[in-house]
Parts: C-alpha cells; sequence; structure tokens
C-alpha cells in the first residue's frame, strides 16, 4: 500500500464543499481521507508543502484528441496522459475521431486501458455517436457505455441529419450520458478555412460565417427540448451560441455547453502573416464574440473550460494555410491562459475558475472527481495563480508542438498534479 | 538586402505610397526599352530567375518572362497544373531544392492564400508573388495603377470601381489596397454573393447597380467572372449577369462622363465586358498589358537592389 500524502498548507478552493480556505487534505489509499483544517501529521505520511499555492480538486478536460489508435506518430494515449498531468489535469475525455473511429466497444475498451496502461491522467473514451463518424446509422451506445465510454460525439463532424441526432438525445436517456455536438452547418461553411469578417476578406481566405455554428446551436437546442436528451455543445465560439444557449436553459432545456481557453483569449487577428497555428475548428473569432463568451462563463450559461487539444504533424502545419489541418495543442497552456485572460482579468474568481475546470466538468460528464470531499477520488490539482512563465513549446510533454503561444508569458501553473493519491506531475523548478 | 521594396514582393497592402510611387516611377523609363529594336538591357545580367507557377497562367508567366529576358536575367519556368500538395511534395520542399540551385529571385503563382509569404518566409532567395489564390496579385496591382495615373493624370482623389467578382479576386484586393493607399476613392459593384461580406470595413463604397457606379466613377477596372461560379452556385446564369451587371455600351452612353475602361484579363467578351467597349476608344485593356512587363522590370530590378535613380542609366544600358 503506497504511503498516506499529505497536502500542507494551501489554500483549498473546492467549490463542491463551498470551501476557500488555508488548510489540508489527507490522501488515502488512492481517496480524499481528510480536507479541511490543520490535520497534523498521520504517521508515515509523505508531507507536501503546499505553502502560497492552491490546492483544487483534479481538473478534467472533457474534450480532447489523443490521436491513438491510428496516428501514433502525433500523440498516444500515453504521451497526451503525460501532457494533461503536467497541464495540471487529472481526468480527460478522448474524442473517437481516431483510425478506425472509436465506434465500437472494442475500441473503446482499448482506448481505456491504454490510459490505464499510462498510469497518469485517467482518460474516459467518447464514443462516436454514428457507425465511423458517417451520421448515417446509430453506433452501439449501450454496448460502449458498457465498455467505459462516457459521452458520445461525432465531433469534428456535425450530425448532419436532425432525425439522427433526435434518436441519440432520445436513445442515449437510458444510459444517462450526454451527446456532445460540433456544431457546423457544411452547406454554409464548407471550404472555410477562418472566421468570414475583415481579416478573412483581406487575406483572401473563405471563411465560416458565425452562423454555420448558431444554426446548429438552436436545432439540438430545440431537439433537446423535444427529446428531453442532454445535449452537450462542443467549443462554443461566438455571441450568438451564447444567447441561444441562455435562451435554452431559460427554458428548462438539458443543454451545458464549453468553451475552449484560445476561444477566451485570441482573436481572428491571430490568423494575419497566414498562421497555421491559429487555424482551428470553429474559428477564432472577433473580441466581440470573447466578450460575450467570457460573460456566458461568468454567468453559468457556459458550463465549463475545455481545450479542444488537438495535435498535428509539424509538416501538416508547415504548409498553405488552406490546406493546413485545424487544431491546436492546448493542454500545457490551459491553466495560464485560463488564469491569464479569466482569473487575472477579473472574469472569473479563483473558485468559479475551479468550478468550470474540474467540478462542472464531474457533474456534467457524470464522473468521478471534481470534489476534495472525504472519500472522492485522490485527484488533485495543485497550482499557483500568481507564477510567471513564458510558453515554450519544445517543453511540451505532447507530441504536438502546434501552438499559438509559443513565445507569449502567462501567469498561473499547474506545480502538482495528482491522480489517486499519486503524483504524477511535479514542475521542475 | 533588399532595396527600397524590402526583400520580396507580396502585396500592395504592405507597400507604402511611397514605395508604390517608386516603382511605378521606375516603370516609366523601363517601358521605352520595349519599344525599341533591341529590347535588352544587360541590368540583370548573371541573375536566375525561377518562375514558378502552379496554376496555368499565360499571360502573367509571359509578361514576367519577358520582363526578365529583357534585363538579361537567367530564367527557368517550373510549371505544375496541379497543387503542390497533389505532386506529393510540399511547397517548401520544392521551394528548398530550389534555392539548392543557387538562385536568386522567385516568381510564384499558387492557388492558396498566402503561398508566397509561406515562401518568403522560408527561402533567402527575393519572392515576386505573381498571384497566390484569391488573395493578391501585387504587379497586376500596379500596371493598373500606372496605366490609371498615366491616363487620369494621378490618383489621389480619382475615383475608382471595380466590377464583378470581387470575393475572389486577388486583383481586387490588390487593386483596393494599391488604390487606397495611393489617396484614390475606391468602390467595388457586383452581385452581393460575389463580394466578401465585410466589404464596407476595407475602405470602400458598394454599389448594387452598375448604373450607379458607372455614374460615380472615372474608371471602371472589370474583373472576368470565371465559369467555376456559376457552378458553385453564386449567381444563376451568365446571361443574367450580363444583363445585371454588365459594361455595356448603352449603360456606359448614360454616364455624365468619359469612363476609362480596365480589365486584367482574359475577358468574356459578351458575359463581364461587351467587345464594343472592350474595344472602344476609353479602354486601355491593351496599355494594361504593355505596362505589366515595365511594372515587372521595375520590381526585378528594385527587389534586386537596383538604385531607383539608375534606372535611365539602366535604361541606357550602361548601369
Amino acid at each position: 500500500m503506497a504511503r498516506d500524502l499529505l497536502l500542507r498548507g494551501g489554500t483549498i478552493v473546492d467549490p463542491s464543499q463551498g470551501i476557500e480556505r488555508i488548510g489540508d487534505v489527507l490522501l488515502r489509499d488512492g481517496l480524499v481521507a481528510d480536507c479541511g483544517g490543520n490535520i497534523g501529521s498521520p504517521d508515515g505520511a509523505e508531507i507536501v508543502d503546499c505553502t502560497g499555492l492552491i490546492v483544487a480538486p483534479g481538473f478534467i478536460d472533457v474534450h480532447v484528441h489523443l490521436r491513438e489508435p491510428g496516428r501514433e506518430d502525433v500523440e498516444t494515449v500515453a504521451t497526451g496522459a503525460h501532457s494533461a498531468a503536467a497541464g495540471g489535469f487529472t481526468a480527460v475525455c478522448a474524442m473517437p475521431n481516431t483510425k478506425p473511429v472509436t465506434d465500437n466497444q472494442a475500441t473503446v475498451g482499448f482506448v481505456k486501458r491504454q490510459g490505464e496502461t499510462a498510469g497518469l491522467a485517467r482518460v474516459y473514451p467518447y464514443g462516436a455517436i454514428s457507425v465511423a463518424q458517417k451520421g448515417e446509422t446509430l453506433a452501439e451506445l449501450g454496448e460502449m457505455v458498457g465498455a467505459g465510454a462516457v459521452a458520445f460525439s461525432d465531433d469534428g463532424k456535425p450530425v448532419e441529419s436532425a432525425h439522427l441526432m433526435r434518436t441519440a438525445l432520445e436513445y442515449a436517456r437510458a444510459f444517462n450520458v450526454p451527446i456532445a455536438e460540433h456544431c457546423e452547418d457544411m452547406t454554409l461553411a464548407r471550404g472555410g478555412s477562418m472566421n468570414e469578417g475583415v481579416m478573412s476578406a483581406r487575406l483572401g481566405l473563405k471563411g465560416i460565417p458565425a452562423e454555420a455554428e448558431e444554426i446548429y446551436v438552436i436545432r439540438d437546442i430545440l431537439l433537446a427540448k423535444r427529446t428531453g436528451g442532454h445535449i452537450h455543445l462542443c467549443h462554443l465560439s461566438t455571441k450568438g451560441s451564447v444567447e441561444l444557449v441562455r435562451w435554452g436553459k431559460e427554458r428548462g432545456v438539458n443543454v451545458t455547453a464549453e468553451v475552449c481557453s484560445h476561444h477566451i483569449s485570441l482573436t481572428e487577428d491571430a490568423v494575419d502573416g497566414y498562421n497555421t497555428n491559429a487555424k482551428m475548428n470553429p474559428p477564432l473569432r472577433t473580441q466581440a464574440d470573447i466578450d460575450a463568451l467570457q460573460e456566458g462563463l461568468k454567468d453559468g450559461t457556459i458550463d465549463l473550460l475545455v481545450t479542444d487539444h488537438a495535435p498535428h504533424h509539424y509538416d501538416e502545419k508547415e504548409r498553405e494555410f488552406a490546406d493546413a489541418p485545424n487544431g491546436i495543442v492546448g493542454l500545457e497552456t490551459a491553466l495560464g491562459i485560463n488564469c491569464t485572460y479569466l482569473l487575472h482579468r477579473g472574469v472569473l474568481s479563483l473558485s468559479a475558475l475551479v468550478d468550470a475546470m474540474s467540478c462542472k466538468p464531474a457533474k456534467v460528464f457524470h464522473l468521478p472527481g471534481g470534489t476534495l470531499a472525504r472519500g472522492a477520488l485522490g485527484d488533485v490539482s495543485v497550482f499557483d495563480p500568481a507564477r510567471r512563465w513564458t510558453v515554450d513549446a519544445a517543453k511540451f510533454k505532447s507530441k504536438g508542438r502546434n501552438t499559438p503561444y509559443g513565445g507569449a508569458e502567462v501567469t498561473g501553473q499547474a506545480r502538482i498534479t495528482i491522480v489517486g493519491g499519486r503524483v504524477v506531475h511535479r514542475a521542475a523548478d | 538586402m533588399g532595396g527600397a521594396l524590402g526583400k520580396d514582393l507580396l502585396g500592395l497592402e504592405y507597400l507604402t505610397a511611397e514605395q508604390i510611387t517608386l516603382v511605378l516611377d521606375t516603370a516609366v523609363p523601363f517601358r521605352e526599352i520595349s519599344e525599341r529594336q533591341i529590347k535588352k538591357v544587360p541590368t540583370l545580367r548573371g541573375m536566375t530567375i525561377v518562375n514558378l507557377f502552379f496554376e496555368p497562367s499565360t499571360r502573367t508567366r509571359i509578361s514576367f518572362e519577358f520582363a526578365e529576358k529583357r534585363l538579361s536575367a537567367d530564367t527557368v519556368n517550373v510549371a505544375s497544373s496541379g497543387s503542390s500538395v497533389s505532386k506529393g511534395e510540399t511547397l517548401v520542399d520544392t521551394a528548398r531544392n530550389l534555392e539548392a540551385m543557387k538562385i536568386d529571385m522567385v516568381v510564384i503563382r499558387h492557388p492558396a492564400s498566402g503561398a508566397a509569404r509561406f515562401l518568403a518566409e522560408r527561402i533567402e532567395s527575393k519572392v515576386i508573388n505573381a498571384g497566390d489564390g484569391t488573395h493578391e496579385h501585387p504587379t497586376q496591382g500596379l500596371l493598373d495603377l500606372l496605366t490609371l495615373r498615366d491616363r487620369l493624370g494621378g490618383l489621389a482623389g480619382k475615383r475608382i470601381c471595380i466590377v464583378g467578382d470581387v470575393l475572389h479576386s486577388r486583383v481586387a484586393r490588390s487593386n483596393i489596397f494599391g488604390l487606397l493607399t495611393m489617396g484614390a476613392e475606391v468602390a467595388v459593384c457586383g452581385p452581393r454573393s460575389l463580394l466578401p461580406n465585410a466589404i464596407d470595413e476595407m475602405g470602400v463604397t458598394v454599389f448594387d447597380r452598375v448604373e450607379a457606379a458607372i455614374e460615380w466613377a472615372d474608371a471602371l477596372n472589370v474583373l472576368r467572372l470565371q465559369l467555376e461560379r456559376m457552378q458553385a452556385g453564386y449567381i444563376p446564369s451568365q446571361r443574367e449577369y450580363n444583363r445585371v451587371f454588365g459594361v455595356t455600351r448603352a449603360r456606359l452612353d448614360r454616364a455624365p462622363r468619359d469612363l476609362l475602361i480596365l480589365h486584367p484579363g482574359p475577358m468574356n467578351r459578351g458575359v463581364e465586358i461587351d467587345s464594343d467597349v472592350a474595344d472602344g476608344p476609353h479602354s486601355v485593356i491593351l496599355q494594361q498589358v504593355t505596362n505589366g512587363v515595365a511594372v515587372r522590370m521595375a520590381a526585378l530590378y528594385l527587389l534586386a537592389g537596383g538604385r531607383p535613380e539608375l534606372a535611365e542609366a539602366a535604361k541606357r544600358g550602361v548601369a
């Protein structure tokens, strides 16, 4: 049996229990044994000095691409889980757009096992909504839940058929798992490679209008309203989407929503010069969109923060803009970006930030964790919100180097990441 | 290294009014070289230039080739009907291989917006953009500016309207950036489905009807209507396009003043422009082609580090 771990003297921030105070957390047998005031020194416990640091329930990123099986040259479950741990995440949900697609119980089981073997951040697999993500036939959701899938998505592709989406929302109710949608009307967006606006007009690139996202946002909210199913809207990027989700929540629709760290920090201006590391889908939008997304996080319209961590090979990004793939890596920069753009600018309090990165993801996806209550999983993120550091992609644990933040100075860093009572990451200095 | 223009010529958006004026002024003496019986000066002797064309092009490629040859450069044409990607070799590999052969300059035409800049940032050689996707075509913009300046007696305060498929036109963008920098008033006219949604934010006026544009303008730059646009559903038919947006004699006859007519070519006679307009007294379409060689000679000369005040001497063949 591993030694007890005593996290001593940090500021415990746990919105699930309404705690924000200096105190100790004791981890025993992989679980939280105690959380609160001065716990003393249990016999044989390893003591970790957390003075001056925040001790929070482990961060959970419900939207990452780990590329395994299929593109192990770009990322594996193990390197992705390592990257997650280095960024303060104790769990991630891996999207199913792998090769082959994670649309069956065998592949779901494989991804889950790879995560367990790595023994770093926990890895919860998504299953595909439709067979091969083709948008035609409903995949075997029940079998995949049995194998460990925690949610379903055809992410990367929208579910074009409203009938299929309706069916998925209805069918998934039996398993109490969310259906997560990549909102994009391809008939509007096809061929587009950045936000449609003055920047796309200048650069001569085909734009993706905000409405391509919003049309699917309202369609899916209406389908969730009809069916009572749980729709989770992935990586929202526009002001209009926030307003539509607010409309849905006001009417009691079972809708939840996420936003990526890059969509609350960067505008389309980052694309100027044809920077392929600022190319993602949905694309970077405008300051008005950022303001609305931040406001949505603040008032709870948007439930949680994600990264949409999407590693790509260097060669794939090193090409003409329109031909480069979408996506950036995010696990190791997210906390720094979120602290810099949300915490230090007064958009979110410390406890609201922890809520959006830990408690809410656990709650929305019905995952263990997201709390330091006695008996909960011993998953803890210890971080320093005031620590300044410069992003250096060469030091990433991820195989991906495709970040628009290279060289940026951010404030806020993961210091110690603990999964099941075991330290899986400790910052180098 | 670069002279007055910097290392590369990627777009008119990145040039100042002084730089644009410099190219136009330098083109004037070079224009005379093409008028001579022996159309050659030794200015770029010993310099190696690769014309790298990833898209079919006749006019621009030949114009560059004449400009290079009349300046005595050694040139190689590399043409690829498909893109670099379909060839299997990446653009950056193609460029590095060329550079390993010790070249001085690359003239690139490519179907992807940003391709010229991408190349320029990755090789030591100077790069001239001969058209990148739907982004810019700076030498076309410069030759349009030279033609307009010659015929209108200047650019500041003049009213130029670009008519047609602005959304997909690199010529339109180079014209908009260059003309605005030179203090001209710029308008665009065409079906809204072929104008960028955010066109108003680019500092231009928008005319929905070509009649209104004709009433306003000193000159029209009429863009070619690509056949693909009908197939992609941007407009219903060529016939209707001509009926609504065509630059016709009947429409021009109602103009309050004589309008200069430009067209970057190749023309679809009877679609965006009627033959009697294209061949009419106010058409400067062939003057554009002549100016094209001169402007490209000027651009090559200036990028190669030639000093503007020596252009006259270069013309005499002593520089």
